[in-house]
């Protein structure tokens, strides 16, 4: 049993990040540089944004699919307000409805899933149809690539900006920091508050949970517009940094997303999960999806990399751990 | 421990009535609790014992009668109040999270009733250390539950109750998944606990091994309080007379005639970590046991015999055949079967109808030309649902809904159908009551006198020795002794030779 780890999941995907880095560096010397280090960090804002979300409901022992859906409703949703309404309306402006509107869409799966019982990949999977057909038929489906002028000023909003000594530009939007507070005040809320430890309980035994006084389905109802909210976030950032608003992008991400937070040690069952992980696992699914290219594997073998990185990274510790317990009987 | 004069009771029930519909679950009970003292609450299944607690922790409201906590009347007692006038209960599952650290196991009851929004680390943590301290025992505090040992999740279980400020700690099922060893190590702490004056209520229905530290015993039957005095006057059999309403017999087994043939042969088994030259022979109509605490290899011995586990060397044979090592199909098919320890996970499919649960394994026997013939599978599985007695509402009743010993008895009719020569039952009556225990013994009793040949595997001391001809005791993976069962060998006796 000593064997393992805990940590186990946050150290191997740790050893096979820094061991894809060594293997592209081989490859072509500039890898190790700092554009594509800000690559890989702006690629991070979204995905890292959803990513907390999902693991906070993995955590929960739920499972959160319809998060892009969220996202892409509130992002759309916005960007349409603020071009018919309020053209001139400044960025935390924009930002703060498409919060809300992802948190009135959270609000809802919290309904179904916490006042009405039902299982909770039932209603995401549901709901992630009911929000995308809802946008796609009522609100639209034509692209916006003149956005309004708020959501332009926040892309140009750098951070750090500068050229290399081969000449390469680079640079990181203030969107970052984004990525940057919501962990900080993830890890506050999971850590640091009885909120975040009967969100770990819930997920560890629901029935404990309820016994020993813990309100479950309020703690559920916050889980699903906490995830929302964030999802609405991550959606007018992505807007506002790919500079158009499309209402077909972001949905069919949630796999990749589940997958990176899985990868960095999150339980589907339930209970266990860590920031560290979640945030390594992001880290190492946009290095596969940007730079696989680079250690010469084409890119279409992108999906398969992934693939095996997952039936590896969960599969090992999960082998490990039967075998540990069919050497105890 | 002599409860003093002046102890005014903890907890009182007067006359507390419990009913569910057409159903009185609690009839007009009378119970009192003072601190320092512990009370044993025994019953069989369905005797009301649940909804006692239910109604002592506030969950239930009775219909007739009155809680007091401290002489003080409950009007609509809530699991709030009941939590702070220090009732906690201990469940048969311990109700832990197994994903957080000891720790935070410990403290987290009473953190929350402080009202603290913030997680305070520091105090949590101190609190948990005093209480194991309080306890007695040493263990990491960032251990996460999971990994514990059952013995080791009960403690942190008892702590967390402390830590609530617990004066009344009811216990459920406390012994059931403990070894002999580790339920004597729970009694000291019992005592230790009355000695601070925190009272202690078993329930159980398995308690001749915590009387030796109660002061009372009450016994419900039905909903009705049919017994009730000192634990001094009550031993196991007044104790199972009161609970059953009846005498139960624990005749020794009859004797086994000398000339039967060896039936089951073991020669030098043995699996590397688990156990070691094992060699016995099993006669037919012979009962044997192979008592063990837990860790000891019984369980893997079990296994290995009926190829669940391969063992690296030794053989088997029945009847001068070998049996292939390492393969349970072929061991079935040679003649052996095998009761698991616990049925619910290895022996039932228990969302499936009972007679399917019979039926299962041997649906070949019922096909013709590929075709199920259900009619002949209904009826095999209806008489050996009479045979055993099993109390069924009818064969298509899911086995989720029958008692434990009804279960057992479905797994046992399994095995029977098979028509099997050498049955292995790993402990046949855990979780089961004490009167379809003594009905079961009853069924082996006569699978053995019909030349069946069986092994009970098992920590149930008083089970083995009422109805195993021989008794091998095992202990670190090798056969250490041989004893001779029925009355000739005491339970401490037996006891004492397996933990030494």
């Amino acid at each position: 049993m000593k064997s393992f780890d805990w940590k186990r999941n946050e150290v191997l995907v740790f050893a096979v990040i820094v061991g894809f880095c060594v293997l592209a560096t081989l490859r072509d010397p500039n890898f190790l540089s700092i554009p594509t280090l800000t690559d890989l960090m702006r690629n991070s804002i979204v995905l890292g944004i959803f990513a907390v979300g999902a693991m906070v409901v993995l955590v929960s022992g739920g499972i959160d699919v319809s998060f892009t859906a969220v996202a892409a409703f509130a992002m759309y949703a916005t960007t349409v307000i603020l071009r018919d309404l309020a053209p001139d309306m400044p960025w935390p402006m924009a930002f703060a409805i498409a919060t809300l509107i992802g948190a009135v869409l959270g609000a809802i799966n919290g309904v179904l899933i916490a006042f009405f019982g039902l299982p909770t990949l039932i209603v995401t999977l549901g709901t992630l149809s009911v929000f995308r057909g809802f946008l796609l038929t009522f609100v639209g489906t034509l692209q916006i690539s003149n956005l309004p002028p708020g959501m332009r000023d926040f892309s140009r909003w750098m951070m750090v900006r500068g050229t290399n000594s081969d000449g390469s530009f680079y640079s990181l939007p203030w969107a970052f920091a984004a990525l940057v507070i919501i962990v900080v005040a993830t890890w506050f809320i999971l850590n640091r508050t009885m909120l975040g430890r009967a969100i770990y309980a819930i997920g560890g035994a629901p029935e404990s949970a309820r016994r020993i006084g813990i309100d479950v389905r309020g703690t559920q109802f916050f889980i699903y517009v906490f995830v929302g909210a964030l999802a609405g976030l991550a959606g007018i950032i992505h807007a506002s940094m790919a500079r158009i608003s499309n209402p077909f992008d972001l949905v069919g991400l949630e796999l990749s997303v589940i997958a990176a937070v899985v990868l960095g040690g999150a339980r589907l069952t339930g209970g266990v999960g860590t920031l560290t992980g979640t945030l390594l696992g992001v880290a190492l699914i946009v290095l596969v999806r940007n730079s696989l290219i680079v250690i010469g594997i084409p890119s279409t073998w992108q999906s398969v990399a992934i693939g095996v990185l997952i039936l590896v990274g969960t599969g090992l510790p999960a082998w490990q751990a039967k075998r540990a317990e069919a050497q105890q009987t | 421990m002599p409860s003093d004069a002046q102890n005014a009771p903890l907890v009182t029930l007067e006359a507390v009535t419990k009913r569910y519909a057409a159903i009185t679950a609690l009839d007009s009970v009378n119970l009192t609790i003072r601190a320092g003292e512990a009370v044993c609450l025994a019953g069989e299944n369905g005797s009301g014992k649940s909804t006692l607690i239910k109604v002592l922790v506030g969950v239930e409201q009775p219909s007739g009668g009155r809680v007091l906590f401290d002489g003080v009347p409950q009007t609509r007692l809530t699991p709030t109040a009941a939590t702070a006038a220090g009732v906690q209960v201990i469940f048969q599952d311990f109700s832990l999270f197994p994903n957080l650290s000891v720790a935070e196991n410990i403290a987290m009851t009473a953190e929350r009733a402080t009202g603290t929004v913030m997680v305070r680390n520091a105090r949590a943590h101190a609190r948990a250390a005093e209480m194991l301290a309080r306890v007695g025992v040493e263990l990491d505090l960032d251990a996460r539950v999971e990994r514990l040992p059952v013995a080791h999740k009960q403690l942190v279980a008892i702590c967390r109750a402390l830590a609530a400020d617990a004066r009344l700690i009811i216990m459920d099922e406390p012994t059931t998944a403990l070894t002999e060893r580790e339920v004597a190590r729970l009694l000291d702490l019992i005592r230790t606990l009355k000695a601070d004056g925190v009272a202690v209520l078993f329930v159980s229905h398995k308690l001749a091994e915590v009387l030796e530290v109660c002061e009372t015993v009450v016994v419900l039957r039905n909903g009705e309080k049919v017994a009730e005095g000192p634990a001094s006057e009550f031993d196991s059999a007044s104790l199972t007379r009161a609970m059953t309403g009846r005498d139960v017999a624990t005749a020794p087994p009859a004797p086994l005639d000398p000339a039967s043939p060896a039936l089951l042969k073991v020669e030098g088994l043995g699996r590397a970590g688990a156990f070691e030259d094992v060699s016995l022979t099993l006669h037919s109509g012979e009962i044997l046991g192979v008592a063990g605490l837990l860790g000891s290899g019984r369980t893997s011995f079990a296994k290995a015999l009926f190829g669940l586990a391969c063992p690296d060397r030794g053989r088997v044979t029945l009847d001068g055949t070998d049996v292939p090592l390492g393969d349970p199909i072929a061991a079935a098919a040679s003649g052996i079967g095998y009761v698991p320890e616990d049925r619910l996970t290895e022996g039932l499919f228990l969302e499936q109808s009972i007679a399917h649960n019979i039926a299962v394994g041997r649906f070949d026997t019922h096909t013709q030309n590929g075709v199920l013939n259900l009619g002949n599978l209904w009826s095999e599985a209806a008489d050996w649902l009479k045979r055993l007695s099993v109390k069924a509402p009818d064969p298509t009743a899911p086995v989720r809904s029958l008692s434990g010993g009804n279960q057992q008895r479905v797994v046992l009719a399994r095995w029977m159908a098979r028509q099997p020569r050498v049955l292995i039952l790993n402990g046949p009556s855990v979780g089961v009551d004490v009167g379809s225990k003594a009905e079961i013994h009853g069924i082996m009793a006569d699978l053995a006198a019909g030349g069946l040949g069986i092994i009970v595997i098992s920590d149930d001391l008083p089970e083995l020795l009422s109805t195993c001809h021989r008794i091998l005791v095992m202990k670190e993976g090798r056969i250490t002794e041989e004893v001779t069962g029925g009355a000739k060998v005491s339970e401490a006796d037996l006891s004492h030779r397996l933990a030494s």
